[in-house]
């Protein structure tokens, strides 16, 4: 993976130092908050519903065992014992001290990691495929492209106060795994015909109040101009993105008024000038950034087969590991759901023990994927069953990778000062209710996505089943959607309806799959079936 | 009636003008009527509380409660983790917040 160099550290390190001093000075009153915010903000400190938070950066969403143990450490040092992994594949600790938090940014330093891009209108961390460098069906590791363009991005004086936040995801692989065409830009890395590697632009995606599924505006940028084209597209979206209003700041709003047609028309006219000024980095900087991300040292010639006699252990093979490209081993996902578990947390234990196995077993890598969970890439498939055990002795071993019990949720009102409802409580009533793992079994893939709030950070739109908390009246209050989707497959869920209560929209759940197992065909999904019968039969069992 | 909440400036501990300082404890908040603009702006440029307002609050036996349902939870702590919540050991603590 990425090891920074001398300017890397030397930049983290000054911003270390600058903020200590920022801080400093807000201390003893030279700074007002009105000017501090922006300042703490550009270092990933908000002030939240009970205390500072803080956001780490996980650059697209790549650990080494020593970073993952700081984290653990830093939630015992300035926590309370535990952290929060994010939907932006990021990690949060909820109770920080403001005198602290130049310590704990230090901390992070010493490991080359910061908080930067985790927070402000500038390029957010960039996001990208958990399961980069392992999966069998990618065509390229998109890690370095996705480094690339975070050190493009990286106090890129120009794009330092965007008209809102930006967020960008790389992926070289047919099937999406990061949510691509819901970003404000998502790149796809394909082959051509003459068997180049290009980047694909899709623009203009995003949750939120305004739900969009990017349109796709290129189909294939040469990597010698991935990062002017980038450029590009940004710089139409700094000049023309509106600024007067924040609901309508983001890049999706312009892409969707102006319509793809003229959108593209203008960055392509922009690339033009662009490619005239000689922006794009050198590719032999490509080059140096792609020798971080060869292969680990795989042994050949190891044995695909397993021993799958332990019956539970069968069922977490079946369910949370994937196809290697690499014969002999396999990639293994950590659920952080278990069975009435507030989803994305993991105690400082638990954080330091998933860092020492993949020190053990998984060549010192770990991923955090948008999904809530962590990855170890490349597991021999003879140390899974190993692997498993101390896992599960540690209450990481659930076995529910893509089930109803794998359900992201924000943090919602329990913690978010934006949110206007309790996630957490519905995802953990929700996952007691559909326990067995017989009934998850029988339900099959069910992704299930709970937001406290319509700024969607718990991805409501793109669940097959999506639950909104709303605040009515002073009262929470949970709209469903059916029949979102992020991968391949992209679609936006529907409302079904009149809203429920907190116990009323756990039954609507229930009814869902109920109608779902009642109509289904073959081996048709809870979306496939959706797609096919509609929503009547839902609502009618709903409100019928 | 009227009480004034923010949080601690060096902690980020949620707080509640008691009438002569803050405190962690929402049964303490004071009642400020129509002072609350002048003793935020005095205790934010004191540097005493960061983020402070004004909201709705209710007398009720057990002491003075947020009306809504957000301050609740600020006051009490996450509903999900009773071991963090400001009186871990009151089994009916959060009955008062949802």
């Amino acid at each position: 993976m990425y090891k920074y160099d001398r300017y890397d550290q030397e930049m983290v390190d000054a911003r270390v130092a600058e903020f200590r001093d920022q801080v400093r000075r807000r201390l003893d009153g030279s700074l007002t908050e009105d000017q501090f915010r922006p300042l703490r903000l550009q270092n990933g400190l908000y002030l939240q519903l009970h205390a500072y938070m803080l956001r780490v950066a996980v650059p697209y969403g790549t650990l080494s065992s020593a970073q993952m143990r700081m984290l653990g450490d830093i939630a015992d040092k300035y926590d309370r014992g535990y952290g929060h992994f994010t939907t932006r594949q990021n990690i949060q600790y909820n109770w920080i001290k403001l005198e602290d938090t130049p310590d704990i940014l230090a901390d992070l330093a010493s490991v080359e990691m910061h908080a930067i891009q985790t927070s402000g209108n500038c390029i957010r961390n960039i996001s990208s495929d958990q399961y980069a460098g392992a999966a069998a069906d990618e065509i390229v590791d998109p890690r370095p492209y996705a480094e690339l363009l975070r050190q493009w991005s990286s106090f890129h004086p120009e794009f330092l106060t965007l008209p809102r936040k930006f967020k960008i995801a790389v992926i070289a692989s047919e099937t999406d795994r990061a949510a691509m065409k819901l970003h404000d830009i998502g790149i796809r890395l394909v082959r051509n015909d003459a068997g180049e590697i290009g980047a694909r632009f899709y623009v203009g995606g995003g949750m939120g109040r305004t739900p969009m599924i990017a349109p796709l505006i290129r189909d294939f940028v040469p990597l010698d101009q991935l990062i002017t084209y980038a450029e590009a597209c940004l710089r139409v979206y700094n000049r023309y993105g509106r600024r007067d209003n924040k609901y309508k700041a983001r890049i999706k709003i312009l892409v969707h008024e102006l319509g793809r047609e003229e959108y593209t028309r203008q960055v392509e006219e922009e690339f033009a000038h662009l490619l005239t000024q000689g922006i794009e980095p050198p590719i032999a900087e490509l080059e140096r950034i792609k020798l971080y991300f060869t292969d680990p040292a795989f042994e050949a010639g190891l044995p695909d087969d397993l021993d799958l006699s332990d019956p539970d252990f069968r069922l977490w093979v079946e369910r949370n590991t994937q196809a290697h490209r690499q014969p002999g081993y396999a990639i293994a996902t950590v659920s952080l759901k278990p069975v009435g578990g507030i989803p994305g947390d993991a105690s400082a234990d638990q954080i330091r023990l998933m860092a020492d196995l993949a020190r053990d077993y998984s060549f010192d890598e770990l991923r955090v994927t948008h999904a809530q969970n962590i990855v170890y890439p490349h597991v021999r498939k003879a140390d899974l069953y190993t692997l498993w055990r101390k896992l599960d002795e540690a209450g990481l071993g659930t076995a529910n990778l893509d089930r109803i019990g794998d359900i992201i949720a924000c943090p919602g009102l329990d913690y978010c000062s934006l949110a206007n409802a309790r996630s957490i409580p519905v995802a953990q009533r929700i996952s007691e209710l559909f326990a067995a793992p017989e009934k998850q079994a029988a339900i099959g893939e069910l992704k299930l996505k709970i937001s406290g709030c319509i700024n969607a950070c718990g991805h409501h739109h793109a669940g097959h089943i999506g639950i909104l908390g709303v605040d009515r009246k002073g009262v929470e209050n949970y709209q469903l959607l059916l029949g979102g989707s992020e991968g391949a497959d992209t679609s936006l869920g529907t409302i079904t309806g009149p809203g429920f209560d907190e116990a009323g929209i756990v039954n609507a759940v229930e009814k869902a799959t109920e109608v779902y197992l009642a109509n289904k065909q073959g081996e048709e999904r809870f979306l496939d079936t959706y797609h096919r019968i509609g929503m009547a039969p839902f609502k009618e069992a709903l409100y019928g | 009636m009227k009480i004034l909440t923010g949080n601690d400036l060096k902690t980020g501990a949620v707080v509640w003008w008691d009438g002569e300082g803050w405190s962690l404890h929402v049964e303490q908040a004071a009642d400020v009527t129509d002072a609350g603009a002048d003793l935020i702006a005095r205790e934010e440029a004191a540097r005493r509380v960061v983020g402070a307002y004004v909201i709705d609050g209710q007398n009720t036996a057990d002491g003075v409660r947020p009306a809504h349902i957000k301050d609740r939870i600020r006051a009490l702590g996450p509903t999900v983790r009773p071991d963090l919540t400001l009186k871990p050991a009151d089994p009916q603590a959060i009955d008062w917040v949802i």
